[in-house]
């Protein structure tokens, strides 16, 4: 009994070949809709990439990099670094903005 | 095998992130310096990423999405004893990887061919924001390239390693943590291909 407990655990632990599939699948699909917008003109092209591109580098951390299954330690560590980036860029953009 | 051994996986793996996130950082400086120059120069950076072949820069995206899939696939087959499916999934990885570094050469090529390429006469006559964009696409495609011949390198090892059985079902935390190296790679590619090759 506790051993089939323990053995599912493991395997709820452990995702299969399916669930790594979709998400390639889901990466193809974004790239293409990424490369479509990118000829609709400038507009659509920086928006695309502001949210696209973040959207597959989030999907290749939570689940290629396996953040999904870690606990919150590793996800805080992700986290600040990609806060003090954003703040470093916030600062850049704020004192270009008054020069 | 029953003697102790010491062994702490996550402290391996929160060991492999400290790492990644000093490259994050690394990247991420080139990034924001990027976007400061093309607030600066926005015509320039669209004429310069009119001369890179967009094409090329797809089908890369494509390769090391793949080669970043298969890599994870030999993970799952690794945990469930698979070896020769393991060893399959990292071969075809280090082909894709190959196949990055063989179109990029020849990309390069091109370039150098057309007289672009860090410190070229013919550069030196372009606007300085033309030169600034391939000044930062030289650098940051440069060290991108460099981080896949260190990726390619790792899991070569590390199907040496599977081979041989050093890394097993029960013991796969060197695989797991080259992986990540290589995914950080591909999230790196991720970026750069609609900063520099879908500029225009």
């Amino acid at each position: 009994m506790s051993e089939h407990a323990e053995h599912s655990l493991e395997h709820a632990n452990h995702p299969g070949y399916g669930t790594f599939i979709k998400v390639w699948v889901a990466l193809l699909i974004l790239t293409g809709a990424l490369v479509g917008v990118s000829h609709l003109g400038q507009t659509y092209a920086v928006w695309g990439l502001l949210t696209l591109t973040p959207l597959k580098a989030g999907l290749v951390f939570y689940f290629f990099m396996h953040l999904k299954y870690e606990g919150p330690l590793l996800k805080i560590v992700v986290l600040v670094t990609l806060g003090t980036l954003l703040i470093f860029f916030a600062l850049l953009f704020s004192d270009v903005a008054f020069h | 095998m029953s003697e102790h051994v010491h062994r702490d996986d996550f402290g391996a793996r929160l060991g492999m992130w400290l790492f990644l996130v000093t490259e994050i950082v690394l990247f991420g400086g080139l990034f924001i310096g990027y976007s400061y120059m093309r607030y600066k120069y926005p015509a320039e950076f669209h004429h310069g990423g009119a001369e890179l072949n967009a094409t090329l820069g797809v089908i890369n995206t494509l390769v090391l999405l793949t080669s970043s899939l298969t890599v994870v696939l030999a993970i799952v087959a690794i945990q469930r004893a698979e070896k020769k499916r393991a060893m399959a999934f990292l071969g075809t990885t280090l082909a894709l990887g190959l196949t990055f570094l063989v179109i990029k050469s020849f990309e390069w090529a091109a370039k150098f061919h057309h007289g672009l390429y860090p410190n070229a006469p013919h550069l030196g006559t372009l606007p300085p924001g033309e030169q600034v964009f391939f000044g930062l696409y030289f650098t940051m495609t440069g060290l991108h390239g460099l981080h896949v011949i260190v990726g390619l390198s790792l899991l070569s090892v590390m199907l040496w390693w599977v081979a041989t059985d050093r890394i097993r079902a029960d013991r796969y935390i060197h695989l797991e943590n080259s992986g990540l190296y290589w995914h950080l790679v591909d999230v790196i590619w991720i970026f750069l291909l609609p900063l520099f090759y879908l500029a225009a």
